[in-house]
């Protein structure tokens, strides 16, 4: 028998799951009615027009798509201008689509930072962890809505891949040497005014989600003992400032990427999809701000060498890693803005090619170093191999795609140890190590080893990209001014703005609540509340459950 | 009546069980345990460094049985825990005073 309880508890869900079968229902009964009559011949066609071509089914899809689908005046019969127009407005199409899906890729990153970050972090914040790199995406992307994308944007000019965004004219600019320095956009706040327009919003989607990438990577490093309310204002922090202006001066017209036109370096400071812009901001925020809220307690002993500490699920963290990888499809082929721009097919095979090395090479060097090949090292050795080919990955050859991935794999394992050991910045996923010293990597080796075969007209500068070592030595000097600036300006930012919260209101929480965990004092709620301990154990099978007859009697199964 | 406690490797349970089965041993209580004897804990790495593990992983079996069966027992549940290997566990027998089902009320041999 069924008390009234638990009857009042499973009947809304009943109403519910009624409600959604009945409107699938009538949806479905709709879309199948209007699916019932043979497709009419297009309204806007003239009495006059010969008619369509009778339909019938075309299961090998030869037929499907010809002059009739030309949009004309009269159809079937469109001119050379509806056709010439009927094209650009494909071309436009295909590019917008590519942008949008391979954004909707990137997105779906932060399920693979939320995993690795998590996974390599303790039980007893779990809760903690996963918060921070879900609600970065709600925050970043307010905060990228309100002005980030405008500073970051603002003074781009018109992508001709995407058809539109010249209403992004807007620049802040500075005099210096008798050339202009952009410092930062002043257009698109809020997406508002004469913004409001397919191409910008395009354009919003993508970068949207980049700077979310980069705002993701200082919670893996400051996990386990950063108070949640000041994890908030940060989001804030590098959405609407420090990103925006660095990305600015790469990516939206400004000053490093004129280096090339203002003064002859290379191309200006190239970074095809972001190891400076996306992973180096995030791995040198990642730096400043665990720097400030200093090791977790038991990092380090005494004598100030370190302890190991555990994370406490590694499948959890590979998965993370596979769905990082998938999601770097979209990342790095994404970045052409353009999906007739054919050049993707190499991008995407130079990435997929940096990975795998990444990952044998972290293997390796644990294996032969410390005796085993160390999971979580072979999880960021993958991970470095990305970070690192995300710059050069749409202009070096697939062999030395797979040389900078193994160069990464090597350096990451060494740089993890080394800021661990020697630098004594508690790190727990190894987030500075993969995303800030591979970031710095990554662009160099652009200035290396780009050979030339792609980039023509690349930030304004006539010719292809070429790398130091195929005879374009100022393209190296650009993209060293570029790292540095990069390292000087995030750090110098985040530094102050994390040791001024540190001073005024606080970053870090209290030892008690870190000893704790961080789950039930900051979030209210244990992550997995069932094996967090004994005590836990007896509040949530007794006290939390309402105590009623039919709980009680749940017989044991009789022999 | 004897209560037999064993603490063994996690992984040789299956065998113990069925053993204890086997030979007509009716009931038992197996709680997942943590400790150390003369193997001390061992190492382990990550991240290239190293640290040490105090208490390990082990399965502790509570038995209880008539007097007469104890030996038994306790012979049955070395054989099959046994690796050879340091680490295997222990066997601990001690008297009970009583037992008592309580569904019944039944005491002594008869409850268990």
């Amino acid at each position: 028998m069924k008390d009234l309880g638990s009857i009042a508890r499973t009947m809304p869900w009943r109403i519910a799951v009624a409600v959604v079968v009945a409107c699938l229902l009538a949806v479905g009964g709709w879309v199948f009615a209007q699916d019932k009559p043979p497709a009419p011949a297009a309204p806007a066609a003239p009495a006059a027009a010969p008619a369509p071509p009778p339909s019938k089914p075309d299961p090998a899809g030869t037929a499907t798509g010809g002059i009739a689908d030309v949009t004309a005046k009269t159809a079937g019969k469109p001119t050379l201008e509806e056709v010439a127009d009927f094209a650009g407005h494909n071309r436009v199409s295909i590019n917008l689509m590519w942008t949008l899906l391979t954004g909707f890729l990137v997105m779906f990153m932060q399920a693979g930072f939320a995993l690795v970050e998590t996974g390599f972090t303790r039980a007893k914040n779990v809760a903690h962890t996963m918060m921070m790199n879900f609600m970065i995406y709600a925050i970043g992307m307010t905060g990228y809505w309100i002005m980030g994308f405008a500073l970051h944007m603002g003074g781009l000019g018109a992508i001709s891949t995407m058809g539109g965004t010249g209403l992004l004219d807007s620049e802040f600019t500075i005099s210096l040497f008798g050339k202009d320095f952009g410092l930062f956009g002043l257009k698109g706040f809020f997406l508002a005014g004469s913004t409001y327009d397919v191409a910008v919003f395009a354009l919003f989607l993508f970068q949207m989600v980049f700077m979310d990438t980069a705002a993701t990577i200082p919670t893996g490093a400051m996990a386990e003992r950063w108070k949640f309310s000041s994890f908030v204002v940060f989001g804030f922090f590098l959405s609407m400032f420090s990103y925006p202006i660095f990305a600015n001066w790469v990516w939206g017209g400004g000053w490093l990427s004129q280096l090339g036109k203002n003064f002859g370096l290379g191309h200006g400071h190239v970074d095809f999809a972001g190891s400076s812009v996306v992973h180096m901001v995030g791995g040198v925020t990642a730096l400043a701000g665990a720097m400030v809220l200093g090791p977790r307690i038991g990092k380090y002993n005494k004598d100030g060498s370190a302890n190991p500490i555990p994370g406490h699920n590694i499948p959890m963290g590979v998965l993370g890693c596979f769905i990082l990888a998938f999601g770097w499809f979209g990342f790095n082929p994404g970045s052409t803005l353009a999906g007739s721009d054919l050049r993707i097919s190499v991008i995407a095979v130079n990435t997929m090619l940096a990975s795998a090395s990444g990952a044998i090479f972290a293997m390796c060097y644990m294996w032969l170093k410390y005796g085993k090949p160390d999971p979580s090292m072979m999880v960021n050795g993958m991970l470095a191999g990305l970070v690192a080919i995300t710059a050069p990955c749409g202009f070096v050859s697939s062999f030395w795609a797979f040389f900078i991935g193994a160069v990464s794999g090597v350096l990451v394992c060494w740089a993890a140890v080394f800021i661990e050991t020697v630098m004594r910045v508690d790190d727990p996923v190894g987030a500075i190590a993969v995303h800030g010293v591979n970031g710095a990597w990554g662009v160099l080796s652009l200035g290396l080893f780009s050979d030339g075969s792609y980039g023509d007209g690349f930030n304004g500068v006539e010719g292809t990209v070429r790398g130091l070592f195929y005879g374009g030595a100022s393209q190296f000097v650009a993209q060293i001014i570029g790292t540095v600036t990069c390292f000087v300006f995030i750090f110098g930012a985040s530094w102050a703005f994390f040791k001024v919260y540190d001073v005024v209101f606080g970053m870090r929480v209290s030892p008690e609540v870190e000893m704790e965990g961080l789950d039930v004092p900051e979030m209210g709620v244990h992550g997995y509340p069932e094996i967090q301990g004994p005590a836990t154990l007896v509040h949530a099978m007794g006290a939390s459950m309402p105590k009623t007859p039919s709980m009680a009697m749940a017989p044991e199964r009789s022999r | 009546m004897k209560k037999i406690e064993a603490i063994i490797k996690p992984f040789k349970l299956d065998d113990v069980k069925a053993a204890l089965t086997g030979a007509g041993i009716v009931g038992m209580t197996v709680t997942e345990v943590r400790g150390f004897g003369r193997q001390k804990g061992h190492t382990e790495m990550y991240r290239g460094g190293e640290y040490t593990v105090d208490f390990l992983p082990k399965m502790k079996i509570e038995i209880v049985v008539p007097d007469s069966l104890a030996d038994k027992v306790v012979s049955l549940v070395v054989g099959a825990a046994r690796t050879g290997s340091i680490g295997d566990g222990k066997v601990f027998v001690e008297p009970l005073e009583e037992a008592l089902r309580i569904r019944t009320g039944e005491r002594g041999d008869n409850a268990v």
